[in-house]
């Protein structure tokens, strides 16, 4: 019994730190079920190696900005909508002043309108961005008028975000969750109005989590499309208003079923730090969030992409959203007993990067993937050695398990089975996210009755085989924990390597996933600017606001 | 002997077909009996319906087995082959620098919105896919790989700036067939060029045949489990033919 509740602990202990965090650790530490012997010694070193790469980024970060950053501050602040060609008002906003100006932070510029015209953000927001208030007209305000009329808006911004957190911690307690691992299906129809039916239809069917997928081109747009959207490819548009939508219709279905329905989407691309205000009120649970994907996987320039990452995991701190990370994609791309070591780095690093943005680690849902070779003999051993090696080293946190993609082809038979072994590793290994794999993995977006077949598969397999994981104890060096070392001493070398080179030459001398990329290449270098000395970012302040007092002292 | 053939279920001719779908109405016998009438009416006889049962509030799920009484004469059928003899990489490099004399240079990419390069880094990569090296790794190949979300223009822009002799376009994401048109457009822009001539175009993807491929105006089509040995394979031999040795 203890070790069921401990594994619950360990999703919605964030919701209660102090007794959860107690209880999740101790389950784990006490010589649990399954235990692996490893080497303590490497997990610290592993841990302070991605401390040690990931503190000079921060560095650069809390000197730079980016149109995202500002945009999303602009959001925070109520401003929404769009002008002229479907532009976002936000993106119209920010294009309207040049880098010069924008070096000291939107804030200020809304503030200055603010305190000057005695509107709200919003209002001042429409008319700058049809160009009926100039930047010139303000330069005038003083900056304590500018800072005092900003104040309650920001305080209003705050106020909603801290109102949905509360609300989804009211009806995780009146409507609790079956333990985990969570039962996650995606739906991805281009349509949300069908994406609303077949996410209704999968909570009916036992999901847990539904994830909307993006449309495929939408982590290149540098804006967040507007309203309710019915085309998209290979996914739907994340919009504010599609979000909207589905979580009302879940909010209803979760009441009806007795459980509350987790919606998940992607804070991820070029509009990281904007889809996460979005996310924030309208109550999403998860966003799919990685500090390296769209640099390594999207040829997102690395800058914006870390100081994205760190604005977006800040909010989602403060929101209660569980991110995921994508180390699934290391082993989609490339061979995955090779890079499972790359997986346990990445998982280290994005630990690294989500702590600094001030993300407890209830919250990291560090991913990995099932995706070894099925005809590669003992292949499940080296999944369990990996998936048991993750759960170990990071035990508070909800880890990420994605299914098999890569080496599922058009028989749907054995599709089914290894989805099925999947279930069982993850059961197993007491995984909390698990992504449903789906038979029809390779040959088109899930049918509802696809859906449907993974969820009773998933259900299936981890009822027959609840406790199967505490019932086994792995042979002492045999091949399971052999694996699991052998793992852990490649990914703390390879750190090893990305700390003694920094973690921008590395990333373009291919240390991850085999992929060069340069510190100024790649997507949406342009949008990323330096801070002036007297740049203000009022959220910031107040989302870190321990944290950020010692750095204010320290300059 | 006859070449008509229908499926095998246990006995020859039998005609035995198994199917499984969603029917948008809530389960009741009801139900049931509307999968087997809507089997009956795709031309099935001897329709059961093994398995019938709700899957969500107003969805059923059901597994029908039947027969169906129409065949097809296999001997009437062809389909334009791909397959040219298996070859090594290193058979392949010796035939190109014998038969082509001068290197091929190949581009690829994930055209239009769609971002899965699995497909093409699987052929491109040097590291290539199930132990068959990419065709970075033959020193006869000079490669491009281009990545994802490549505009179709852009596409063709490089294939002319590189004087490239094969284009790979992928395609993974197929929903509502938006594959099919990015490869038409592709192959309609590169006829616009006047490039027509000068390039191979090839494309690939899950769902991609070697037919679908010939209707789209291209000279060859993969599809899933290809190996690069096998494109590279193609690709020289069709460059041999013009290279006309």
């Amino acid at each position: 019994m203890a070790g069921a509740f401990g594994r619950r602990a360990a999703f919605t202990a964030y919701l209660e730190p102090q007794a959860g965090r107690e209880f999740a650790g101790a389950a784990l530490n006490d010589k649990a079920p399954m235990e692996l012997r490893i080497d303590h010694v490497a997990v610290d070193r592993g841990r302070s190696l991605a401390r040690a790469i990931a503190d000079p980024i921060e560095a650069f970060i809390s000197m730079h900005s980016t149109v995202s950053v500002e945009r999303a501050i602009l959001r925070l602040l109520g401003v929404d909508g769009v002008g002229a060609d479907e532009v976002p008002v936000p993106n119209l906003v920010v294009d309207a002043f040049d880098e010069r100006a924008l070096a000291g932070g939107i804030a200020r510029w809304i503030g200055r309108a603010v305190a000057e015209t005695g509107d709200a953000p919003e209002r001042v927001a429409y008319r700058m961005a049809s160009g009926e208030l100039a930047a010139e007209s303000l330069a005038g305000v003083p900056e304590d008028a500018a800072r005092a009329a900003l104040r309650p808006h920001v305080e209003r911004g705050l106020a909603r975000v801290a109102a949905r957190r509360a609300e989804r911690e009211r009806l995780l307690e009146t409507l609790p969750q079956s333990p985990p691992p969570l039962l996650y299906v995606i739906v991805a129809s281009g349509n949300i109005y069908e994406d609303r039916a077949a996410a209704v239809a999968a909570a009916e069917a036992g999901a847990q989590i539904v994830a909307v997928i993006r449309s495929t081109g939408q982590s290149l747009l540098d804006f967040v499309p507007y309203g309710a959207t019915t085309e998209g490819f290979g996914g739907t548009y994340a919009t504010q208003e599609n979000f909207r939508i589905v979580r009302e219709a879940l909010d209803a279905v979760s009441e009806r079923l007795g459980r509350y329905v987790m919606l998940t989407n992607y804070a991820s691309g070029l509009c990281m730090p904007e889809i996460a205000a979005m996310a924030a009120v309208e109550r999403l649970d998860m966003l799919l969030n990685d500090a390296m994907y769209g640099i390594l996987f999207r040829d997102i320039n690395m800058k914006r992409t870390f100081v994205d990452q760190h604005f977006s995991r800040m909010l989602n701190a403060r929101a209660g959203i569980v991110i995921n990370t994508g180390e699934d994609n290391y082993l989609t791309t490339a061979d995955a007993v090779e890079q499972a070591s790359a997986v346990l780095a990445s998982q280290f690093i994005n630990e690294a990067f989500a702590l600094q943005a001030g993300m407890p680690e209830e919250q990291i849902g560090l991913g990995d993937a099932y995706e070894i070779d099925p005809r590669l003999e003992d292949g499940f051993l080296f999944a369990l050695a990996q998936a048991q090696l993750a759960r170990q080293i990071f035990p508070r946190s909800p880890l990420k398990y994605m299914p098999p993609t890569k080496h599922m082809t058009g028989d749907i038979f054995k599709g089914h089975l290894m989805d099925a072994m999947f279930n069982l590793a993850s059961v197993m290994t007491r995984q909390t996210i698990h992504l449903c794999g789906m038979m029809t993995e390779a040959i088109h977006t899930p049918f509802l009755g696809d859906r449907a077949l993974s969820l009773e598969n998933a259900r299936y397999v981890m009822g027959t085989a609840r406790h199967l994981g505490d019932e086994i104890r792995w042979r002492r060096d045999g091949i399971v924990e052999r694996r699991a070392q052998t793992v852990l001493s490649d990914a703390v070398r390879l750190l090893e390597r990305v700390a003694e080179q920094g973690l921008m030459h590395a990333i373009e001398a291919r240390a991850f996933a085999d992929v060069s990329r340069s510190p100024d290449g790649g997507r949406g270098f342009d949008g990323v600017f330096e801070r002036a000395p007297d740049y203000w970012n009022p959220f910031e302040d107040e989302l870190l606001a321990p944290a950020g007092q010692k750095k204010k002292a320290a300059r | 002997m006859s070449t008509l053939v229908k499926p095998y279920g246990d006995t020859h001719d039998d005609g035995a077909v198994q199917l499984s779908f969603t029917l948008p109405v809530e389960w009741s016998e009801a139900a049931d009996e509307a999968a087997r009438q809507l089997v009956a009416k795709m031309g099935f006889t001897d329709v059961a319906v093994a398995e019938g049962r709700r899957i969500a509030a107003g969805y059923s799920f059901f597994v029908v087995y039947a027969r169906t009484p129409v065949s097809v004469d296999v001997s009437t059928i062809t389909v334009p082959s791909n397959k040219t003899a298996a070859m090594s990489m290193e058979d392949i490099d010796a035939f190109v620098r014998d038969r082509v004399r001068r290197k091929i240079r190949v581009a690829g990419a994930c055209i239009g919105t769609d971002a899965h390069t699995v497909g093409i880094d699987a052929i491109l990569n040097m590291k290539g896919y199930q132990g068959d090296y990419g065709l970075e790794r033959y020193r006869e190949f000079e490669t491009f790989n281009l990545g994802s979300q490549v505009a179709i223009e852009e596409f063709v822009r490089f294939a002319r700036e590189h004087d490239i002799d094969a284009l790979l376009a992928s395609q993974v994401v197929t929903q509502k067939g938006s594959d099919v048109a990015n490869f038409t457009a592709l192959a309609e822009l590169i006829e616009a060029e006047g490039l027509r001539e000068r390039v191979l175009l090839l494309c690939g993807g899950p769902r991609v045949t070697n037919l679908l491929a010939a209707e789209l105006g291209y000279d060859a089509g993969f599809g899933r489990g290809t190996l690069p040995s096998e494109v590279a394979s193609f690709v020289a031999h069709r460059m041999a033919e013009r290279a006309g040795a």
